[in-house]
């Protein structure tokens, strides 16, 4: 089922387009620390709101001009005029461990001490947007997959059990569901948010925004799988397990849950980018991701500052269209995925 | 369908007590409440903060205080506010205007842009209405509102075309009554687009494939034949039929708007709901929280009620009240 679904993706061109799109991104979300040329919590008082770095090609060696400081106030830096440091590729830098645990000093490329490279500037206090970004779109990125991965067990299991047992475990499972539908989400989310406490260390942060946002994600999926499930077990084959003998918990987990996989996968791309926004407001608002980690939502917080809103804008916003582009080529995929599902299993609600 | 109204209505009660009892429940688990960073200064009395735990009754079990604050409710007394010393119903009542009014204003653009567009759209599937249409929805979709909204106030920054936050100017008390409208109009230009165009987008996506679903009918084939133009088989017949099951998505779009705006005034300085709600969960002022939640809450279902008689009213095979 899966390799018929990757073929028929391969087929169309958007679906193909993102799948690849969010292949580099996430690549690259794994590969932060390598592919980035300093560390997040890196700071350089000296350079605040430095401007993107211009690369120019000199004396055979991709190099990276040198900016002075014309202007503290309005934070103006000018180039000087034939001062370049070259790049060095594969040079040693600050230590990190390489997908949590391969200790590594390496990085794609650095440069020189006294010469600094922001490839999109720098924030308030001197640290690379490039890095953050970076070491961001892990944060980002893993937490709609996790989200999802949790949503979709939840709304699996509690779907399925409901359409299943019928009768009160049905009733009270739908009335759940209407209640988190019906109520504003951000204000739950807000509730939530309080009742865990405010300073935690930023893995206990990302754990909590994934819970916070699954328990108030599950509902959807739980009633369409409900829904499925209802259908199902009127069909000949569960009628037949049913004559069979087998017991009710594997005739659900056995036969009728997977055969709401198609439906689930589709749904599970298409929500992935429900718990990016998801996050990234919580960052934004303050509410999430801390300080010194770093998430695309919280360098969008922090473009509030109002030095930055009036001097470099454009910089800070880089995470926006970060944003906007997962949120795109998880859609596109996801819309690839149903239209490759479709023809043999019909969407409900649809 | 008066019974049924009252059924809707009554139905709210029980959702009320779910949800201010978890969001009461949640914030007396988060770890300090209002009085935290007054006991954190070293020069007051500790007697003082126990007298004040006392008059505002945080020394008691959460419950208690739950029951007790219910109790208030009944008397249509919504509390006090810690941090703004005046009464909560008379502070949402200060607020709740200024989101309604940018809901709606959302709600408006939403369909007035997107009704005409998605039944072009859908008159000539492929054609390139459709497609500009369909580009534009997927981009819409995709952008976060408070995105958006910095995207925005930047611009009111940089070009001095529309205000940069609230609703209304400095000097709008000593503006004629049709200045003073247009003044609030021009504030709320910005926060309507932002808020607005995700609903533009979506309404877009639902209405075309309505559209698309109703052109299949076998009436719209005897309009055609009888000779009928398109335009009125468009506008009279068809989009009649596919806004039906729009109208019942509206109580969902007013939702998401609340939520919305949640963001979006904070990020535009807007005096409404949303911006005293995530303010006062900061504070932990209590009362204000609750307060919200519950207008916010009643609007929800009001809304909710509003579209099922909209639908019933629509669409003559829906009859409630059995």
């Amino acid at each position: 089922m899966v390799a018929d679904l990757i073929r028929s993706l391969l087929r169309r061109p958007a679906g193909m387009v993102s799948a690849v799109l969010l292949f580099f991104l996430y690549g690259a979300a794994l590969l932060a620390p390598f592919l980035s040329p300093t560390i997040p919590s890196a700071q350089d008082l000296k350079r605040t709101y430095h401007p993107p770095t211009g690369l120019v090609w000199q004396n055979g060696k991709l190099s990276v001009r040198i900016y002075k400081l014309v202007d503290p106030s309005t934070a103006t830096y000018e180039p000087i005029l034939g001062r370049t440091a070259p790049l060095q590729w594969f040079s040693k830098g600050a230590s990190y461990k390489l997908l949590g645990m391969i200790p590594s000093d390496r990085h794609l490329f650095t440069v020189a001490a006294p010469a600094c490279i922001y490839l999109l500037g720098s924030d308030a206090t001197g640290r690379d947007v490039f890095t953050r970004l970076l070491y961001g779109s892990g944060i980002s990125l893993g937490i709609g997959l996790v989200g999802v991965a949790l949503t979709s067990i939840l709304g699996l299991t509690i779907g399925g059990l409901a359409g299943y047992l019928g009768g009160w475990a049905d009733s009270l499972a739908m009335r759940l569901t209407e209640f988190l539908m019906a109520v504003p989400g951000l204000y739950l989310l807000l509730a939530l948010r309080a009742a865990l406490s405010s300073r935690l260390p930023s893995d206990a942060t990302f754990l909590m925004i994934v819970v916070i946002l699954s328990a108030l994600g599950w509902a959807g999926t739980a009633r369409v799988v409900r829904g499925l499930v209802l259908s199902l077990r009127e069909r000949p084959f569960i009628l037949a397990a049913n004559i069979l003998g087998q017991r009710p918990w594997t005739i659900l987990f056995r036969h009728l849950l997977p055969n709401t996989f198609s439906y689930l996968i589709v749904a599970a791309t298409l929500s992935v980018p429900g718990y990016i926004l998801g996050e990234a407001a919580l960052s934004f608002l303050g509410l999430g991701i801390q300080e010194p980690a770093s998430s695309w939502g919280l360098m969008l917080g922090q473009a509030q500052d109002i030095k930055i809103f009036m001097l470099n804008f454009w910089w800070l916003l880089t995470p926006g269209v970060a944003i906007i582009l997962t949120v795109i080529a998880f859609n596109l995929l996801g819309d690839a995925l149903r239209d490759a599902v479709d023809p043999r299993f019909r969407l409900p609600g649809k | 369908m008066t019974a049924f109204i009252f059924r809707r209505l009554a139905a709210l009660l029980p959702m009320l007590l779910a949800v201010t009892l978890l969001v009461f429940a949640l914030m007396s688990l988060a770890p300090g409440d209002f009085l935290t960073p007054v006991k954190a200064q070293r020069d007051i009395n500790p007697a003082l903060i126990a007298e004040l735990q006392k008059s505002f009754g945080l020394d008691r079990p959460w419950y208690e205080q739950y029951v007790r604050w219910l109790g208030n409710v009944l008397h249509l007394d919504f509390g006090y506010s810690w941090t703004y010393k005046v009464p909560v119903a008379q502070l949402i009542a200060q607020r709740a205007p200024a989101t309604i009014l940018l809901s709606l204003t959302s709600l408006l653009l939403a369909w007035v842009l997107a009704i005409p567009l998605a039944v072009l759209a859908a008159a000539r599937p492929g054609g390139w209405i459709d497609r500009l249409t369909s580009v534009a929805a997927y981009l819409a979709l995709a952008i976060p509102e408070f995105f958006l909204a910095l995207l925005a106030v930047w611009m009111a920054a940089r070009t001095g075309w529309f205000p940069i936050g609230g609703l209304s100017s400095l000097d709008h008390d000593f503006l004629s009554p049709f200045g003073q409208f247009l003044d609030i109009a021009h504030h709320l230009v910005l926060p309507t687009l932002v808020l607005g165009l995700g609903g533009v987008a979506g309404t877009l996506r639902v209405l075309r494939a309505n559209v698309l679903d109703v052109l299949r009918a076998e009436y719209v084939t005897a309009a055609r034949a009888k000779g009928l133009p398109e335009r009125v088989i468009l506008f009279r017949h068809v989009l009649r039929n596919a806004l039906n099951p729009l109208l019942s998505t509206v109580g969902y779009a007013f939702a998401g708007l609340l939520s919305g705006s949640l963001l979006v005034e904070n990020v535009m300085n807007y005096p409404g709901l949303g911006r005293l709600v995530y303010e006062a969960f900061i504070r932990e002022d209590q009362f204000v929280v609750l307060g919200s939640v519950v207008v916010g809450c009643t609007l929800l279902i009001v809304g909710n009620l509003i579209s099922d008689l909209a639908l019933a009213w629509s669409d003559p095979r829906v009859r409630y009240g059995r």
